[in-house]
């Protein structure tokens, strides 16, 4: 499989500003050098407690936000081009290749318009002017997302939470685009509603040849979509594995302890869950060493000062934790 | 968050498809609707600005005539019906008394005399929309010399109350509109210039709208009355003044629109459209203006008032309009001593639109954001 997408060294720093002139005072780092590839065609699930920097990750590979340093390769029509050096002009004309389909299904459609007018929106944009052509390209959007054409004309209001995560995939879905970029799609919706969604960007997915950035906070989820799963921690990415790898066997002390949480479906059997004590750390103030050692249980004196690289300790399998060759740690087995 | 629409039942399917593919004007109309003092104000206040526009045609004399022989009469009741209980309006006429102290003649109202009114009546000229008539709505039948209507008296030099409330009215309430046109458009510009941009702009024009806050109003406006040259004529003072007010009253509306824009601009849907390839400006005009628009509206009806009171205040105080102007202000400005109340306590009913206006405004400005906001 070929790569679609590579991230490189990726840095996110929001300036921390005081006072009457603005100083900046310190920064908060969002994203402190994350790499990763996706390939064409998967779909690549970035997990992490909230604060961790996924979503900053998100909005920097789609250009929401300018990261602060760092490369992010995109190969469109076989040529590779660094998102993270275009201007804002530039991005334009590339914006219609990746898409997002947003968390909130409330916020994320403008109240003002109508349905039909959402989805057409980006085709209207991108030079679909003749109002005809572009009705009947919706029509089509919608009936691939199960919605009867009929309700074009309807304002959002109308629709229930489920109903408004469609017509945002068909709206994501309108310029064709290589890589969706899913910022926790179903997380605010409700659980029967939830699995809907998440079998219709499947379904999407092997009809159209999609590639997904799944970004989501609920290891359950991830398991039933993802091809490879990355977690991350105040920034970082500390482990990335095939998903059947990364549940079964876990590398990271940090991976372990999220499976741990994961809710088990059999009722009565007790989770022997891993309570993870202090709070996440401050990504203003990262502790010294591994950023993840006031909190694991397995930390020593060395992780206090020896910052971890993320490498290769197995083919496909990345961790970045100094003891990961000596720890065995507990995955959750597969129910089935 | 949507539970008033959820919440409402739809009785048959065509409402449940009508409410589907209602635009949000429409359901801030449905809710305005539902809010009945905002609807009697909204009509209190369209009544008030179609009174403005037919002042002249509703005034019976001339707002600016001046005869010391009607001073201080005292209003004039109109009687609609005659003994026979035919429908013949008629008024009162007036006697001529000698004053045995000064000798002077004063008038007064005559039971024993009727001058019968006619609607449509000729009386002073004036333009209306641009076209030059002297038809009044109602107006005295034959007049003879003395013969006057004066349904809320007169005041000292002996001009028309009602009429002369008439013209004011339209003057107060332009002042109002106008002034807000002009905060409207600097509190959108600014507050958006602020917002979009910004940074160094963003914390000059901020800390400008503090120090603007910060005066008092009253001396400012003082200093600056004071500052317009006598020469200048009743439309000029008229326009400074309105511009004096607003700016002050910008600064509200500058807030407001730099809040909503940046609140707007962190919104999912602003996002997909920029992701979308959206230009700048389509993402302004298309997706942040028609959302706060409602609020505008709602912002703006509140606002009104304000500049209507400022205006009022000023005129009372001596420091805006000055006569031959006519304002609300300004007629209140008779009723400045207690010596006058006492003499013609009528004065005090110039008080009484003002009062009506600004309960409406504020009325209205309420249901208005009830509406376009239900959750703030």
């Amino acid at each position: 499989m070929t790569t679609l997408l590579e991230v490189r060294g990726l840095r996110k720093y929001f300036p921390i500003r005081k006072g009457l002139l603005r100083r900046v005072v310190g920064q908060v780092r969002a994203v402190d050098g994350v790499s990763f590839t996706i390939r064409k065609g998967e779909t690549l699930a970035l997990v992490g407690e909230s604060g961790c920097g996924k979503t900053t990750v998100s909005r920097c590979i789609l250009r929401a936000l300018a990261p602060s340093a760092g490369a992010i390769n995109f190969s469109i029509g076989g040529r590779t081009v660094d998102l993270a050096a275009l201007k804002r002009r530039q991005l334009r004309p590339l914006r219609r290749h990746m898409q997002m389909v947003f968390q909130d299904p409330y916020s994320s459609l403008n109240p003002r318009m109508v349905v039909g007018d959402i989805i057409g929106e980006p085709l209207l944009i991108n030079g679909m002017t003749d109002r005809a052509e572009r009705r009947k390209r919706v029509a089509e959007l919608m009936e691939l997302v199960q919605l009867p054409a009929a309700y074009l004309n309807r304002f959002p209001h109308a629709f229930s939470g489920g109903q408004r995560q469609r017509i945002g995939i068909a709206r994501a879905l309108a310029l064709n685009p290589e890589l969706i970029v899913a910022d926790e799609p179903v997380s605010a919706l409700d659980v029967s509603v939830q699995a809907q969604i998440l079998n219709l960007m499947l379904d999407l997915q092997d009809r159209l040849q999609l590639t997904y950035l799944f970004v989501a906070h609920d290891l359950s989820v991830v398991k039933h979509v993802s091809d490879r799963v990355a977690v991350m921690y105040v920034g970082r990415i500390v482990e990335l594995a095939e998903t059947e790898a990364l549940y079964n066997r876990p590398l990271h002390p940090y991976t372990e302890a999220l499976l741990s949480a994961a809710p088990t479906p059999v009722p009565g059997v007790a989770s022997n869950r891993i309570v993870l004590e202090r709070e996440i750390a401050d990504p203003a103030n990262p502790p010294p060493g591994c950023a993840f050692h006031p909190r694991c249980r397995h930390a020593q004196d060395r992780c206090r000062q020896q910052t971890p690289e993320l490498e290769e300790v197995e083919p496909g399998r990345w961790v970045s934790c100094l003891r990961a060759r000596e720890l065995s740690l507990q995955g959750i087995a597969d129910p089935a | 968050m949507f539970g008033f629409i959820t919440g409402r039942r739809a009785p048959q399917l065509s409402k449940a498809e009508r409410f589907a593919v209602a635009t949000q004007l429409q359901l801030t109309w449905w809710r305005f609707r539902r809010h009945k003092l905002a609807m009697i104000s909204g009509v209190v206040v369209l009544l008030f600005y179609g009174l403005a526009i037919a002042a002249d045609f509703l005034a019976t004399t001339d707002p600016h005539a001046t005869d010391a022989r009607t001073s201080y009469i005292a209003p004039q009741p109109i009687h609609f019906f005659d003994e026979d209980g035919a429908f013949r309006p008629y008024v009162n006429g007036l006697k001529g008394v000698r004053d045995p102290k000064t000798f002077k003649l004063i008038y007064t109202i005559d039971p024993n005399r009727r001058t019968y009114l006619q609607f449509f009546a000729p009386g002073y000229r004036y333009s209306f929309l641009g076209i030059e008539t002297d038809i009044h709505l109602i107006g005295l039948k034959n007049p003879q010399r003395g013969d006057g209507i004066y349904i809320l008296g007169t005041d000292l030099l002996g001009r028309d109350l009602w009429s002369r409330l008439m013209v004011a009215t339209r003057v107060s309430l332009t002042i109002g509109l106008i002034g807000v046109s002009i905060s409207l458009f600097l509190g959108v510009l600014l507050g958006g210039v602020s917002a979009i941009y910004g940074g160094v702009v963003d914390t000059v024009i901020q800390r400008v709208i503090e120090v603007v806050r910060s005066m008092p109003t009253i001396p400012l406006w003082l200093g600056l009355a004071a500052a317009l040259p006598n020469s200048w004529s009743v439309m000029q003072i008229y326009f400074a003044i309105t511009i004096i007010i607003s700016l002050l009253a910008w600064t509200d509306l500058a807030r407001v629109v730099r809040g909503k824009f940046l609140s707007l601009r962190e919104e999912d849907f602003v996002m997909a459209a920029e992701l979308a390839g959206a230009s700048q400006g389509r993402i302004i005009f298309r997706h942040m203006l028609p959302s706060f628009a409602s609020h505008i509206i709602a912002a703006v009806s509140l606002a009104l008032p304000a500049m209507i009171i400022s205006e009022t205040s000023l005129s009372f105080l001596g420091l805006g309009l000055r006569p031959p102007a006519i304002s609300w202000g300004i007629l209140l400005q008779d009723a400045q001593s207690i010596q006058t109340l006492a003499l013609a306590p009528w004065l005090l009913a110039s008080a009484v639109p003002v009062i009506l206006v600004i309960l409406a405004f504020n009325f209205l400005g309420d249901g208005l954001r009830d509406a376009a906001d239900p959750y703030g």
